[in-house]
């Protein structure tokens, strides 16, 4: 078999611990996945009412709940990220590492399995998501073109994402240092289009991050694609910030597994 | 103060043309100003046991993590299974298994898929992996235990299912690191049979112990590290013999009675003012023993009690390096930052 082949082996064997992790021990999985329906339940029940007299015809489309989904499928993405970091790190402080290490096998593999199980259960939580949303209101105008687009939009977006983390729990020393750096993506979709449209920002500062933060466009896109509200350049930006994304993860990520401890 | 001598050990398998499972010279590694290891040779041959014995903060731990190729070394040639570890170092992992010093085992997978996780990397097809994780369950008494999770294993079996772990791909050469550290007396007694039967059935070993008795149960070569050098080589019986002999321990009930004594024997005995003691050459036979019981009695000193030491490696430690094992200050702190580097 070709080094190619193994290392596609490899990453399925990392891929299949992933999973047997998520299942034996679930609850990182559930709480990670709870957040985002308690956003949803919270903004478009408790806020609402309030956010939707506020915007008026600003949030484009007829009901708020239709305006937040993408914003907090977004969230979700964020914070399985989250749960990545905190995974990552734990597995970085017990020895099995050190013997992937010292065994001949793809030294990418024991991260892109931990990046297929990542995006793999984070896709399940997005698909969960929307369907809470669907119950509570949630109506979409998307054909099945615009629900693949949308979801290839989602999936580049948690492969984005996932590397990112990854590397941020390889570059903590504990996991409640993976945390805390994997709070950043997972809180930045506040200060953005998620709630409101980011031209309704008052302050001058928070309304030109809320802009051209990357998560608005991504936001905008998904909204686009699932509400017929107009796309423009954020489609553009959204897949150029999710590449750019991914290769400064994946490449952070190679090169922090590769150090030779202490750096 | 370096013995060098053809390996002649009764443990000794390996045919002269056998090539060397590891060869090194003039190895080095500093982490900062701190040089952990200074210009090491390591010969050791195919189908021996070779232990690396030595203090914490020795360096045994960063030579191990340098063979097997965690870390690089800033200096020195090194051939390990035949390939060289600069150049090849994937060809160096296909041949070795490493257990290291912290368990290396995923304690949230159940023994046995632990051993199919390593099955799996191993390139081993389902039916071979299912049938070599049986083999090694039983093998290592872990069969019972094989469908609950590692995180609910004692020490001595997550040590176990640890080298079982290591063993999976039949290593021609196994890397040690402290196998038996923290573990209880049995559980102890049980890896050294192991780790003999290992190496009856042909698996080079390379361990590292703190425990000089391991090295003298089990090795066919020894090593001694201290502060980053070899500081002797040799079989055990070799190493034992570098101490002339063993001594008499006498203590006393009074500092009174232990300057008698003290004066009577002279500078060849050591004496303790702390523990009262005074330790005296001596070859443990019962006719100078009751001469020195004779002479002792004769000028009236009252001992507490007597105790005849053979000579083991925990003298020829103390002969070799001069100092004691675990007494050193510079020792400790090395010692902490070694384990930080882990």
């Amino acid at each position: 078999m070709s080094t190619l082949t193994y290392a596609v082996r490899d990453s399925a064997t990392m891929f299949r611990r992933d999973l047997k992790h998520a299942q034996r021990f679930p609850m990182l999985t559930v709480s990670s996945l709870l957040l985002p329906i308690l956003l949803l339940l919270l903004f478009e029940g408790v806020f609402g009412r309030a956010l939707r007299i506020g915007l008026g015809s600003a949030a484009g489309s007829a009901s708020y709940i239709d305006f937040l989904t993408p914003g907090i499928l977004v969230m979700t993405a964020g914070f399985s990220a989250e749960t990545t970091a905190i995974a990552v790190c734990n597995d970085m402080t017990e020895g099995i590492i050190a013997r992937f290490r010292t065994m001949a096998i793809s030294r990418a593999s024991v991260l892109t399995g931990q990046v297929i199980g990542s995006t793999t259960r984070t896709l399940i939580s997005g698909i969960l998501v929307v369907g809470v949303a669907m119950l509570i209101g949630f109506r979409s105008t998307a054909g099945p073109t615009e629900w693949v687009a949308a979801a290839g939009v989602f999936i580049m977006l948690t492969i984005a994402l996932t590397w990112l983390t990854v590397a941020f729990g390889l570059l903590a020393k504990t996991p409640a240092g993976a945390n805390s750096l994997a709070l950043i993506p997972a809180f930045l979709p506040f200060i953005s289009s998620a709630f409101i449209p980011s031209g309704s920002i008052a302050s001058g500062g928070t309304r030109w991050f809320a802009a051209n933060e990357p998560f608005t466009p991504i936001i905008n896109t998904l909204r686009g694609l699932l509400t017929g509200t107009p796309i423009g350049h954020a489609g553009l930006w959204a897949v150029g910030w999710c590449v750019a994304l991914t290769a400064i993860g994946y490449l952070w990520a190679r090169s922090l597994y590769s150090r030779t401890r202490p750096a | 103060m370096t013995i060098h001598k053809a390996p002649t050990g009764p443990g000794h398998k390996a045919s002269p043309a056998a090539r060397p499972a590891i060869a090194a010279s003039g190895l080095r590694k500093s982490f900062g100003d701190h040089l952990v290891l200074d210009g090491i040779d390591l010969d050791v041959a195919e189908g021996t046991i070779f232990a690396l014995l030595g203090p914490n903060g020795s360096g045994k731990t960063t030579t191990v993590r340098i063979l097997s190729t965690l870390i690089t070394a800033d200096a020195g040639a090194v051939k390990v299974a035949g390939h060289d570890l600069a150049a090849e170092p994937g060809k160096v992992r296909a041949a070795i298994g490493v257990t290291g010093q912290f368990s290396a085992v995923d304690g949230y997978l159940t023994g046995e898929e632990n051993l199919l996780l390593m099955a799996d990397l191993h390139h081993l097809s389902r039916a071979q992996g299912k049938r070599r994780a049986a083999e090694l369950l039983d093998q290592f008494d872990l069969a019972e235990a094989g469908k609950k999770i590692a995180l609910t294993y004692s020490g001595g079996m997550r040590r176990r299912l640890d080298l079982a772990m290591t063993l999976v791909g039949n290593p021609r050469l196994i890397f040690l690191d402290e196998p038996t550290a923290g573990l209880d007396p049995r559980s102890r007694r049980t890896m050294w049979e192991i780790i003999a039967g290992l190496a009856a059935s042909g698996v080079t070993i390379f361990l590292t112990t703190q425990y000089l008795e391991e090295a003298d149960q089990l090795a066919d070569q020894i090593a001694v590290l201290d502060h980053g050098q070899l500081v002797a080589q040799g079989t055990a019986d070799e190493l034992k013999r570098l101490i002339a002999g063993g001594h008499v321990l006498l203590r006393f009930g009074a500092e009174s009675a232990l300057d008698q004594a003290a004066a009577l024997f002279g500078s060849a005995a050591a004496r303790d003012d702390e523990a009262l003691t005074l330790q005296i050459p001596s070859d443990g036979g019962v006719r100078s023993l009751k001469e020195l019981l004779d002479l002792l009695d004769s000028r009236a000193i009252a001992v507490e009690t007597l105790t005849v030491h053979t000579p083991d490696l925990d003298d020829v430690f103390l002969a070799i390096t001069g100092h004691d094992r675990e007494t050193d200050q510079d020792q400790v702190s090395a010692q902490s930052l070694e384990s930080s580097e882990l």
